[in-house]
């Protein structure tokens, strides 16, 4: 398996390090504290190569508490909001898209 | 790396010999497999232990001619996702009738030791401290088993059979 | 049911503790996510995109009521009040913590339920028609075949790390209720001209990147042999089958690539090795099998009981005695669907309420048992005639009585990217709202037609056997759907035929609306099903009309 961090790393725009917890699986965050969130409100936004690669490489060091972190694309509005960037990252960030059947 | 035989942690008494590494007049050796097949009648006949390294490529048929003349057969497991030295094993054990020490060696993790034991490894160079520690227990672990193996262990429906023969005996 | 004995519970046992070891040394840091990943999905786990999932297995998809309320139990107390049955007789609970996993699999190994090998590169839960033992015509019941393949599977040392996944389906039926073809082992129990039972063997079947239909290895393999055959497919795999590209590394391609009859010979010659060796099955290993599966207490009953007239007049009950009501070997008795496909809903999801209803419903009406088919609905297999009307009634209540069996809206879909880490569309609503499409009146116009769903090219929802497959594909961040026809997953198996070019999320209903529309507009009769028109006409008609004004 290759490493996060062999990967070539390509962003476009404004990006994030998100990844599962690896107790519950639960959808994280990287924050700028080094900590995970499961607030994307609370993640550290990237736009550079770099800047990308040292966050990523800090979150994947953190192999008892997060299992596969990698970047993903958001957007940043003007007053700040972070938004996931597509689709895949919207349903990871608010849950399915369907009602799940009737929870008692 | 801990050398584990007989479910405790031993100082392997084989010398890993590089291929371009000069053959020490006595001592047990391990070499590998391209190294063994070039002259192995020379590596057999100096009269100390021999042991091969072979990888999970090669038809273990290659190595027939020469079993009953080796100590060790080291099988290769290039990570551990990678199952092909359990066929090798079973083969070597049962169709070839290998009684060497049969040794697993790369990326083994403790939960396979169960496996490897049933496909008849004896001996196991094993990556972390903590798992040869923990070697005695995990191949514990399994009490029964429904396949028959190498092992010579009694399969569940030999245990079956025999608990059905008892019982309309008595 | 298959009675498990000391041997059986133990092994179960020592596997929950097993895992429970694993668990704790991953939570503690002792083993990388890397090693754990591997010991994970041996064990069923997989991690999706908002949590782990957890595969229950089912094997050769026969349940007791009590292994049913076990299941309702952990849907409720590990995740969030419900399950989703899949296309191989496998339950998914897809909120369950990882902490948590070893107490849910001590549950489930209470009534003899486990999650071994439902995931990872070993020998996968055998599956078989889900009509075995009840269905008239077969030879003998192929559960008894299934279970002494799933013991001979169940933690095999040498087998457990195979190149990729590996996949057996049993039935002993002329119609193929379980799919063999699309699996790398098909086996059909036949029984040769000296009336001698054994094994119609066929493989190199799956779907996926690379769809290929099962080939026959060998046409009768005798019953005592087959675990030596089988052995010998799996040990030329094991060494032979590619480890150097995942999407190439399924038994399926071996067998493309080295040809049908090379890899026969190979077979072959490893199996003359170990013919007659220790896996040589004699009578009484398979009658101590045999001798653990317990049948039912049949009464001699009536076909046409007068509870059926009375009940007929009313339509509804008609219509779902029409439609999700199969005939019973014993008379007097039927075979009961319950579809899991009500308009709106996730196909193939159960909340944990409707798992006990249905558990005490088998308890009252189908002498415990409840069976799992690879459609994605459950079955009553042993429902008297005369209970039907007061079964229907019930099953309606708890919303499980939807007539739609085999017909347009009963359909297959893998859960898609709302749950999916590997998938790159939805599938779960493109399901929901084809459901909404057709009314019920509409669906029973078309008559039977499957449509299946996947939410990525790995295929989960069999869309490439769907008489209409959707695959949903990702272009630019959006949504993309190719639609297929003319597959087919029972024993005349073909991978279905692409009519044209990808359609966006919001238009999928009206492709396949037009789809059907085109259909009843070209088939000679009403009963030429769809799939017969699709044959005779091929693709071209169906495609002039999708793409005609798109």
């Amino acid at each position: 398996m290759t490493s996060p961090l062999q990967q070539k790393i390509k962003i476009t725009g404004p990006s994030v390090v998100t990844a599962n917890r690896a107790r519950d699986g639960a959808v994280i965050w990287r924050t700028a504290h080094q900590d995970w969130s499961t607030d994307l409100a609370d993640a550290a936004v990237v736009s550079t190569v770099d800047t990308a690669r040292a966050l990523l490489a800090e979150s994947a060091a953190d192999d008892v508490g997060a299992v596969g972190p990698y970047i993903a694309p958001v957007t940043v509005d003007d007053s700040g909001a972070i938004e996931p960037g597509n689709l895949r990252e919207l349903i990871r960030s608010t849950g399915v898209t369907i009602d799940i059947p009737a929870t008692v | 790396m801990p050398l584990v035989k007989n479910a405790t942690t031993i100082a392997d008494p084989f010398v890993h010999l590089a291929d371009d590494a000069e053959l020490p007049l006595d001592g047990a050796v391990l070499v590998s497999a391209a190294r063994f097949l070039q002259d192995p009648e020379a590596l057999i006949g100096r009269n100390s232990p021999l042991g091969v390294i072979w990888p999970n490529n090669r038809p273990v048929d290659d190595l027939v001619p020469y079993l009953d003349r080796l100590a060790v057969v080291a099988l290769v497991y290039p990570s551990f996702r990678d199952g092909r030295a359990h066929s090798q094993a079973r083969l070597l054990r049962e169709r070839h009738g290998y009684r060497g020490e049969l040794r697993a060696t790369g990326q083994i993790l403790r939960d396979q030791f169960v496996f490897l034991l049933r496909n008849g490894f004896d001996a196991f160079e094993v990556k972390k401290d903590a798992d040869a520690a923990a070697f005695a227990a995990t191949a514990k672990r399994y009490s029964v088993f429904y396949q028959p193996s190498s092992d010579g262990r009694l399969s569940a429906w030999q245990r079956r059979l025999q608990a059905r023969h008892s019982e309309s005996a008595s | 049911m298959y009675a498990y004995d000391e041997i059986d519970r133990t092994l179960i046992n020592e596997r929950v503790a097993e895992f429970r070891d694993q668990v704790q040394r991953r939570l503690a840091g002792e083993i990388t996510e890397d090693e754990f990943k591997m010991l994970r999905l041996m064990n069923g786990v997989y991690l999706q995109l908002h949590a782990y999932m957890f595969r229950v297995a089912i094997p050769y998809g026969t349940l007791s009521a009590d292994q049913l309320r076990k299941l309702a139990h952990v849907a409720r107390k590990y995740d969030r009040g419900y399950g989703h049955f899949t296309t191989r007789q496998n339950i998914q609970f897809n909120w369950i913590a990882l902490a948590d996993l070893p107490d849910a699999l001590a549950d489930l190994a209470e009534v003899g339920i486990h999650a071994m090998q439902t995931s990872g590169n070993c020998t996968r839960n055998i599956t078989a028609d889900q009509w075995a033992g009840v269905a008239p015509g077969e030879i003998e019941d192929p559960r008894i075949w299934a279970e002494i393949m799933r013991q001979y599977t169940t933690l095999h040392p040498e087998f457990s790390f195979l190149p990729r996944k590996f996949k057996f389906a049993i039935t002993a039926s002329d119609h193929d209720r379980a799919a063999i073809k699309i699996h790398d082992i098909g086996l059909r129990l036949r029984q040769n001209d000296a009336g001698v039972t054994g094994f119609e063997v066929l493989v190199g079947g799956g779907l996926g990147r690379t769809p290929f239909i099962g080939k026959v290895i060998k046409p009768f393999v005798p019953g005592r042999d087959i675990l030596s055959y089988v052995e010998a497919i799996l040990r030329v795999y094991n060494q032979y089958g590619r480890r150097d590209n995942i999407y190439k590394a399924r038994i399926k391609i071996l067998v493309h690539e080295l040809g049908l009859e090379k890899f026969r010979d190979e077979v072959e010659e490893e199996f003359l090795q170990i013919g007659d060796g220790p896996l040589t099955l004699d009578d009484a290993m398979i009658e101590e099998i045999r001798s653990r599966f317990t049948y039912p207490a049949y009464a001699k009953l009536s076909d046409n009981p007068e509870e059926l007239t009375k009940a007929s007049a009313d339509p509804g009950f008609a219509a779902w005695l029409a439609n999700s009501v199969a005939p019973h070997k014993q008379q007097g008795y039927a075979i009961v669907t319950l579809s899991l496909k009500p308009v709106g809903a996730p196909p193939g999801d159960a909340t944990a309420e409707q798992m006990d209803a249905i558990a005490d419903l088998a308890d009252r009406y189908s002498f415990g048992e409840i069976r799992v088919g690879h459609e994605q609905n459950l079955a009553l297999p042993h429902v008297a005639k005369r209970d039907l009307p007061a079964l229907w009634q019930a099953l309606d209540r708890i919303g499980v009585a939807t007539p739609n069996v085999n017909l347009i809206t009963d359909i297959i879909a893998c859960p898609g990217l709302d749950y999916c880490s590997l998938a790159n569309a939805r599938s779960i609503p493109i399901a929901q709202e084809l459901t909404r499409r057709f009314s019920n009146e509409t669906a029973n116009l078309i008559g039977r037609l499957h449509i299946n769903i996947s939410g990525c090219i790995n295929a989960c929802g069999h869309h490439h056997v769907g008489h209409i497959g959707i695959l949903g594909v990702e272009k630019n961040d959006e949504e993309f759907y190719q639609i297929t026809i003319g597959g087919r997953a029972d024993e005349g198996a073909v991978v279905g035929t692409l009519i044209g070019p990808a359609v966006p999320y919001d238009d999928v209903a009206n492709v396949v609306e037009d789809i059907v529309e085109a259909y009843l507009a070209l088939r000679q009769r009403p009963d030429e099903l769809f799939i017969d028109a699709v044959k005779r006409l091929g693709v071209e008609p169906f495609k002039e009309r999708v793409y005609a004004t798109r």
